[in-house]
């Protein structure tokens, strides 16, 4: 197992951070040409945020898991002692470590192609992609890689994160609890529910980054139901808020690197492009939720369009 | 025969007390639920999360993974309804040890529709996952918690608050997954369960005096819902079985005992007392119990049809062999 040890807080280069960014949608595109299909806009818009978290704000453990996922062992009950959560990929669990909660599972293919370029997953982790009896779902679960919770019921990842974030505090944990959204989640009652509560119990152990594409399965999410002004409304909850260009991992990264305690959540909004590095994708919106080629043409356009940018990484 | 004033108020106190890894989780129903002296004794230990239960069994699943055993305190509906999804998804798939104290069950409430649980033991049933427990008395209610806190995954009591009967011996307590066998009989088996059984304890002795050879079991685990002895009862049962809930005939006590007579081939008749697919409405609780039958005379009617005909007993009949456990609806209750 490849180690990739703890990262936090080492002045990681942008420049690195980019490059794995760059990585991340190439690989996803190619997934996507290769299975006619993907969640592509969801790579481009938070291959930054992803890729700031991993390299350059989480203190995470390097991967307890094999690079070769393990088969799905059964759903979790009192019979199967065999049923596994996908956390170890995230390092062990300990009292100084950080901990990630993905929520919007839509985006399993992003973090999955991120843990290959991190080395937390084999080159070839994607083959079991979508495949029957695999871990490495379409919409990730608890024991997809990466994966901590069931999160695919939008919106309740961020209630189970307080929990773990409250029960760290009450054992005196210093390792902080990391969670990734999405814009659209806070469409849902249950966000402002778990800000409300975090704000009420100063969960400040706690770091929320959101990945503010604008975007969401019926289109653009101003043509679906408005959230702005996201970041005055988080602040009147009694969150810290940051609004930052979400592909300049400097500004990402900013906002988390102060020392001391906090007493109230901190939230990344991360304004991002949806297109971000892959300028073709514009032809499609408004529609950008899951992409699918539709013609021989465009699989040829998007093919020359990834050769081009491989060529380019050299 | 006596009652009890709030039994779970006092017990939960004593019975966290060397149970550090134990929380209290409210929104908003605390003294309703029976647990401010919790909240009193063991303040860093409660947690207020607001009108908020989404949020709430979300938390709960996180403390739970982290260790710790979250005992969420509200009323059935605001645990089995509004927070549906959540309760799925957060807790029981991953079978977390989250403890769902439901309080209020059927129609113990004059709060109307919208208090009242007479399908959370339908919704809890369908969760994979999910146990579910029901208190009939004092005594199940100072022993739940043992059993709940037991159990490896999370658990869904239907509990009782103010004044409670005695029906059974202090010394023996709720054991999951066995009925409580309160009288033998082979003519028909009655199985009730929560606060039936106490109207079904009354219409048994009755009849039995009439001469009919009534069985009797109190039901407390509903699910899983495999027992033996019950399984036994229903066999033994030479004219018919009869249950009786304060719950919906679909999806609770005679649902299960359908499914399972189904599945073993037991073809007798079977009565199911409860809710006939209906909502209820405010009122008092024996106002209530005798409008949609759930009381001792309902089931002393349906003995009746299944095995009889008229046996001429009359309200002042059983009446006579009142327990005296009710002495009087809880006026008082903060909804």
């Amino acid at each position: 197992m490849e180690e990739v040890g703890i990262q936090a807080h080492a002045q990681p280069q942008a420049a690195q951070i980019r490059s794995v960014a760059d990585a991340v949608r190439r690989r996803v595109l190619e997934h996507t040409l290769n299975n006619n299909g993907g969640y592509l806009s969801q790579a481009c818009s938070s291959a930054e945020i992803l890729a700031t978290l991993y390299l350059g704000i989480m203190r995470l453990g390097s991967s307890q898991e094999p690079l070769v996922p393990r088969p799905f062992a059964g759903v979790p009950s009192s019979d199967n002692p065999h049923a596994f959560t996908g956390a170890g990929y995230n390092g062990p669990k300990a009292p100084e470590l950080d901990r990630f909660i993905f929520s919007p599972v839509h985006y399993a293919l992003v973090l999955y192609s991120l843990l290959i370029e991190l080395g937390r997953l084999g080159p070839d982790a994607l083959d079991a992609f979508n495949q029957d009896g695999s871990t490495v779902e379409l919409i990730g679960a608890e024991h997809s890689p990466g994966h901590e919770v069931t999160a695919g019921s939008l919106a309740q990842a961020i209630s189970q994160a307080g929990g773990i974030a409250l029960a760290r505090r009450l054992r005196g944990e210093t390792g902080r609890v990391w969670v990734f959204m999405s814009d659209g989640e806070f469409q849902e009652g249950q966000t402002w529910e778990a800000f409300a509560a975090l704000a009420y119990h100063r969960i400040g152990n706690i770091g929320i980054y959101v990945d503010a594409n604008a975007q969401q399965c019926d289109g653009p999410m101003d043509a679906v139901m408005g959230i702005e002004p996201l970041a005055e409304r988080l602040r009147a909850f009694g969150a810290e808020v940051h609004e930052v260009d979400g592909h300049d991992p400097e500004a990402l990264a900013a906002p988390a690197l102060g020392s001391g305690e906090r007493d109230r959540p901190l939230v990344v909004i991360a304004r991002t492009d949806p297109c971000r590095g892959l300028e073709q994708l514009r032809e499609r919106a408004p529609k950008l939720h899951y992409v699918r080629f539709k013609s021989d043409e465009e699989f040829a356009t998007y093919r020359t369009l990834l050769e081009t940018l491989r060529q380019e990484a050299c | 025969m006596e009652s009890v004033q709030r039994p779970h108020r006092e017990n939960l106190i004593h019975w966290a007390a060397s149970r550090p890894e134990v929380l209290v989780l409210s929104a908003d129903l605390t003294s309703s639920c029976e647990a401010d002296g919790f909240r009193d004794a063991y303040p860093e230990r409660f947690f207020s999360m607001g009108m908020a239960e989404q949020n709430m069994m979300g938390f709960a699943a996180g403390l739970a993974r982290e260790g710790f055993f979250p005992y969420i305190h509200t009323f059935a509906v605001f645990i089995c309804r509004r927070p549906f999804d959540q309760v799925a998804m957060s807790i029981a798939y991953p079978n977390l040890p989250v403890r769902l104290i439901g309080f209020l069950p059927g129609i113990t409430t004059a709060g109307g529709v919208t208090h009242q649980a007479i399908d959370d033991i339908a919704l809890m049933r369908i969760l994979p996952n999910m146990r579910i427990l029901e208190c009939g008395d004092a005594t199940d209610v100072e022993s739940v918690l043992d059993v709940a806190q037991a159990i490896d995954g999370p658990v869904y009591v239907r509990m009782l608050r103010g004044e409670v009967p005695r029906l059974f011996d202090e010394t023996k307590p709720l054991v999951f997954n066995r009925a409580r066998v309160l009288s033998q009989g082979s003519d028909a088996v009655v199985l009730s369960t929560g606060i039936c059984t106490e109207e079904a304890m009354r219409a048994t002795t009755a009849v039995r005096e009439r001469g009919l050879d009534v069985g009797h079991l109190h039901v407390s685990t509903l699910k899983p819902f495999d027992d033996p002895s019950v399984l036994e009862a229903i066999a033994n049962a030479r004219r018919g079985v009869i249950t009786m809930e304060n719950h919906s005939v679909i999806g609770g006590l005679g649902s299960a005992v359908a499914e399972l007579m189904a599945e073993q081939g037991i073809g007798t008749r079977l009565v199911r007392l409860g809710l006939q697919d209906s909502y209820a409405h405010g009122a008092s609780r024996q106002y209530l119990m005798r409008e949609y039958g759930l009381d001792a005379m309902a089931l002393v009617r349906a003995l009746e049809s299944l095995l009889t005909g008229p046996l001429g007993l009359t309200e002042q009949d059983l009446a006579g062999v009142r327990l005296e456990t009710m002495r009087q609806v809880d006026k008082t209750e903060d909804l």
